[in-house]
Order: structure tokens, then sequence, then C-alpha cells
């Protein structure tokens, strides 16, 4: 993942793979959203210094093109932490205790929901629904899922990625 | 056992197999059974959709495939001394998987190879009836096809329940160089997950019924819109529209026709508004997901400004079967005007929760207890939510109502997706309601006010009613009107369904927002 921040202009082997992913995408019908999530995962977010780029390959403003990044909540424009905590918040998982392990895992990362901790080792963020509503409450935590998720089991997937805050590790 | 053929094992892939650790336990029984000198046969499978019991592992014996589940990794050793492979006897023995009773009273349709199939192998698909559908659509005319689905009485399984047929023929009527299948696979509501898992779990069957959409409307191009909140489904049909291409069921030639079809999976982004048809039709126009007004209809000037087929993963998955069996077939499950089957989903706090598959009629009671088993907290029912997080708070006097569309709007509820999300007595309705209208509030596409401005407006007004006792008698009024105001106000389902929780809330749960219970009862039930 790139931590360069987020306002810093791209290098040139950056500006390379940014143009390589926009000329994937030019003449795709509605391929600005390909090309975000394309530009995403390269980068690991979508670097505002990229939008002019984008935006004059598929011929709209950058106004447009922020538009679209801002409104879709999976886009962002700021490197997140070195692992991604999302803890489902939604009606299935909310029954069976949801919204206190979100309170339990900002107590045991010493961060707050809809944030990256300061040492940028983690981001923690509500996410709603990951369709396991049998198997709640759900979390994924980078690209793996985990269901029926209690405080220990919470604590034991933290610790074993040297995630815990210092008071509680 | 004989010694030359290597016993199947099957172990799901599906995400919530996943979720309670399926890998570690394929990879688990794999080394074991490296380590004991045995072959085996690993089959990754869908899921059965009990998943309570995933992983739920299968061994195939003569008598049919014997399950085993919970399963996990450290389970291995004693499954395999206890005759694993033989399907002998062991604590976590579920007895012949066809035979578990909540299997057993389901009656599976649509996901009737959910499970018993490798989701992605072309020869299972078709060994289990796949493709029968698509190859009677290309024996007949377009117009007939349409007939069949309207004969078939199948309604829009996404929640609006609008017949598919009329649908199909106003873009079967409209004229037009280039015309579109979409599918909407946004299933952003909580308790519903059988889109996912028929993404995962058997792709081909959506394939198969976007392609007969195809040649009933005689489109050649067609997107599945699918939300980025599901990583594997996305990835799973990818490649199964690769594999279908590659062996020519669909491409230039759907089966050897002369009509193409090209098929595209399209990744949301986390908004739910764009499981709103219009929405999505301007998310997979590359836009923000802002919810256009109607007329003109999709089926007239939908995906880039043409006639455009939009249905839901399930219902374009209940084709096949109809095309294959007969409409009369598929009529014949149901009730009234509801006709069919509809995967129910049981989530929340339920001990059995997962997928049952039944004709439309059947009770809430039923599902709660005689699937569901009751919470999995062991402590009353309090409230169930029924169609997704637009869908009212069902009380126990209407557990006995049939699941059917008409009987549901009856009382001021939907059926929606089918999700159903149940609750124990340490629910606070008053706190669902208010997540109701914040989940509005952060959702809103923003286009029209009632959705946009009432949504934070009704946040505010729940936080005055059950923190200022003064104020509340007069602030439910206030909460009444701008749910009348969103419910007939609003240009999409977004604002104009967050009624529902809120209302059924406030009128069924009373006591949650500090009212009496005898306060509410001369208070109007919602009306529609």
């Amino acid at each position: 993942m790139d931590t360069a921040q987020a306002s810093m202009p791209l290098s040139s082997s950056q500006m390379e793979q940014l143009n390589l992913l926009v000329d994937g995408h030019r003449q795709m019908p509605g391929g600005l959203l390909p090309l975000l999530h394309a530009v995403q995962e390269r980068f690991g977010h979508v670097p505002p210094s990229a939008v002019p780029v984008m935006a004059q390959a598929m011929n709209l403003s950058c106004a447009e093109v922020h538009g679209v990044i801002s409104f879709y909540s999976h886009f962002r424009t700021q490197a997140l932490g070195r692992h991604l905590v999302q803890i489902c918040q939604a009606e299935a998982c909310r029954a069976c205790g949801a919204e206190a392990l979100m309170q339990s895992a900002e107590r045991m990362l010493g961060c707050a929901a809809h944030e990256t901790r300061a040492d940028q080792a983690v981001s923690l963020e509500p996410v709603y629904c990951l369709g396991l509503c049998a198997s709640s409450p759900a979390l994924q935590l980078d690209a793996k899922l985990h269901g029926r998720v209690d405080e220990a089991q919470l604590r034991r997937l933290m610790a074993g990625l040297n995630l815990l805050n210092e008071e509680q590790a | 056992m004989s010694s030359s053929a290597p016993v199947k094992v099957y172990v799901p892939c599906d995400s919530a197999a996943l979720a309670q650790g399926a890998d570690e336990v394929a990879q688990a029984l794999s080394e074991a059974c490296s380590a004991r000198g045995i072959a085996i046969e690993l089959v990754r499978n869908g899921s059965r959709g009990l998943f309570w019991l995933e992983p739920l592992v299968e061994v195939e014996t003569p008598q049919g495939r014997v399950a085993y589940g919970p399963v996990t990794a450290q389970d291995l050793p004693s499954l395999l001394d206890a005759g694993l492979l033989q399907g002998g006897e062991h604590r976590l023995g579920q007895g012949l998987t066809e035979q578990i009773p909540y299997l057993a009273r389901q009656e599976r349709l649509t996901f009737a190879r959910m499970g018993v199939t490798a989701p992605l192998s072309l020869d299972d698909y078709e060994a289990h009836g796949g493709w029968a559908g698509l190859k009677a659509a290309l024996a007949m005319k377009p117009g007939a096809i349409v007939q069949s689905v309207l004969d078939s009485g199948l309604r829009g399984r996404g929640g609006a329940a609008f017949p598919a047929g009329i649908k199909w023929r106003t873009v079967l009527q409209a004229e037009s160089a280039q015309k579109y299948v979409v599918c909407n696979a946004d299933e952003g509501d909580s308790g519903t997950y059988s889109d996912r898992m028929t993404l995962e779990g058997d792709p081909y069957m959506l394939i198969e019924g976007m392609a007969i959409a195809a040649l009933a409307v005689g489109a050649t191009r067609g997107y599945v819109y699918v939300r980025s909140e599901y990583p594997h489904a996305c990835a799973t049909l990818a490649e199964a529209i690769r594999l279908a291409t590659a062996a020519a069921y669909i491409g230039d030639s759907v089966c050897g026709s002369a009509q193409a079809f090209h098929l595209e999976v399209r990744m949301g982004a986390g908004s739910y508004v764009c499981g709103e048809e219009t929405a999505m039709l301007e998310s997979l126009e590359g836009r923000r997901g802002v919810v256009r007004a109607k007329p003109p209809l999709p089926a007239i000037s939908g995906l880039f400004g043409q006639p455009t087929v939009i249905n839901n993963v399930i219902t374009l998955a209940s084709v096949p079967i109809i095309l294959a069996k007969g409409a009369d077939f598929y009529r014949d499950f149901g009730m009234g005007r509801s006709k069919g089957t509809l995967p129910f989903q049981l989530a929340g706090n339920v001990r059995q929760g997962g997928l049952v598959e039944k004709a439309f009629g059947l009770t809430l009671r039923e599902l709660l207890f005689e699937f569901g088993g009751g919470t999995r907290s062991g402590r009353p029912i309090k409230a169930v939510q029924v169609g997704g997080p637009l869908g009212a708070y069902v009380p126990e006097s209407q557990w006995d109502v049939p699941l059917d569309y008409e009987a549901y709007a009856a009382v001021g509820a939907v059926l929606g997706h089918g999700g159903i999300v149940v609750h124990d007595d340490t629910a606070n309705l008053a706190s669902l309601a208010r997540y109701a209208m914040s989940f509005c509030a952060i959702e809103s596409c923003g286009k029209c006010t009632p959705c946009r401005i009432g949504s934070t407006r009704g946040v505010e007004v729940i936080d005055r009613i059950t923190g200022a006792p003064e104020l509340r008698e007069q602030q439910v009024q206030l909460l009444r009107e701008l749910c009348d105001l969103m419910l007939h106000g609003s240009l999409c389902a977004m604002g104009g369904m967050t009624p529902y929780p809120v209302l059924s809330a406030l009128d069924h749960y009373p006591q949650d927002f500090g009212l009496s219970a005898a306060s509410s009862e001369n208070e109007p039930a919602l009306k529609v």
C-alpha cells in the first residue's frame, strides 16, 4: 500500500501506473467507477492529485470526479492504516451485540470508529452489512471475514496482529 | 470402502462458512488425510444455508451425503478416528444431509443446487438440471418466453414485487438497436444474504436466467451490479462469466444461436441507495448514485437511455426453473397473488439462522420457531424486522399472518427481499427506530428533501421523545407528521419506507419511547 500523503503530487512511476489504469478504462461505458476501484486497489486510496488526470481522460470536470468519489463511502482519499477492521453495525448484527463490540474495539485498539490510529497501524470503520446476518455479529479484518465474534475472539484477533493498544496489551 | 476411488468430502467455500473457519478446516483435513495416507477428493461446495452448522463438512457414502457440523480444525483428528470418511458416528454428526429436518421441510426450487454442487463446475451445473431452462427458451419465440414468465406469476424478489413478465414485455415491445439486462445484486438489506449465496454458490443459475431474459427481450449486453462488500461474490461471478463465455453458453452467441449476450460484473462502492434501480443505473453509468425521477421507466429508457430489464438476483435466478418445468409448475406454489417460493433468510438473534426456501403462505411463527428454534440468547423474542432496514417491526400479535405480499401490506408491513431479523427482549425499539432514521440520513442520495432533511430531523425528534419527557406527547405527534411526509413525499423507497420501521416501533412498542401502552392504542396504525 502506498503510504504517501494524500496531498502530495504523484511520483513519475505512480503517474505512469495511473496512466496505464486510465488508458484501460477510457473507452469503457460508465468506466469511472471501475477506474476508481482500480486506482484505489493500486494506491490504497484515490490520491486527490490523480483527480485531474482521471477527469481529463474521462472527459469530465474535476468537480464531477470529486463528486463521485465523495458520494461513495468505499472510496477514500487518504491512506488507511496498515490493517483495516470493519465491524458491521446493521440490524442483524446489532441484535447480537454489534454496538458493544464496536465499543470494545475502540478501547482495545485505542482508536475511534471512522479513524486511523496515530501510528498508522490500524483503521477502524463501521460497515453496513457483510451478508453474514445469520452469523452475527460479523467483522472483516483486512480481507478475512469472521462471524459470531465475541469480545474474547476480537481480542485474540487484535493481539494476533499486535494491534492492542499499549494499555490493553 | 473400496480403496480405488478416493472418498468425496465437501467443505463449503461460501463467505459465511469462511467466516467460521472453513478454509482452515479444509486445510487441516487435507493435511490430516495425507498424514494418515488416505486419499480424498476435497470439493469446495456452496453452503446449504444452515449457518449455525457451518462449517458443515459432508462425506459421500453409498447411502447419501452425511453431514458434520459445526466443524473446527481441532475436531478433525477425532472425526477421522470416528470414521468420518465412512460416515461414522460422532458428536458433530447430523446424519444424512437431505434428512436434516431444517432442509427436508423446505421447498427448494431456486436453491435446489445450493450446497450440493461446486459453484464453478460446469459439469456439476449441467448434471443437476442446469441450462435446461435456457435450452427450452432457445426453442421459443421471444413473446412466448415473456408469456411463460407472466404466466408463472413471478414478481420482483428485490422487494417491490412488481410482476417480472410485465417489465420484460415492455422491453420486448420497445424499439431499439441496443437493449440491456441489468441484474441488481446490490443486496444492502441487513438480514439478507440470498443474493450473496447465489452469486457465490450457484452463479451459473443467475447467468442462465439473464441469458433467458436477453433472449426474451432481444438484449445483447448485460451487467450485474454487485456491492463492494461482497468481494467473494464478485470474484466467483466474474470467474463463472468467464467460464460460461469460454464454453459458449453466452458471449458472441448464446448456445450457438444467432443472438449474442455479453455479460459483465460491475462493483458498487458502498452506497445503500444504489439498490434503488434508477440510482443503480446512474452508478453503472459512472455517476453519483442519485435517484432518477420516473417516468421514463427504465424499461423504456434505462441504462445509457436504452430499454433495460432490471431484476433482482433471485428474480432472474428463478427464471431457469420456470422455463425448464413450465409456468404452471412454478405457479402451483404459493398463495393468492404471491406465486412460487421465496428464499427467506433467518438472521440476527436466532438459534438456527439460515436460508429457508418455502412457498409463500407460511407464517412468521413457523419460521421463527419450527425453523429458527427461537433466539440464540435463549430469551423471548420481542420484535422481528421483516423485509430489511425499510421493513416494519412485526409484533407477536402478527406472527400468524401468512407471509404473502398482500397479507403483509394489509398490516402495514412488507416482505421485501425476505430478510427476517430477530431481536430478543433486550432490544429497545426506540433505539432501533432512531437507528432507522440515522441510517436513512447516512444513505440518502440527497435528491429529495423529505428523505435528505426528514431523516436528520427524525433522529432529533426521537432523541427529544426519549430524552425530554415534558415534550414527549407533542414530539410524538411531530414524528408521526414527519413520517407521513416522508412516506408520501419521497422520491423513492429510501425515504418513503424509512417510516415503516419507525412507526411500527412506535405503534407496537410505545413503552420503549416512554409512552404508556394505552396512549398509543388510539393512535392510527401505519397507513400506506
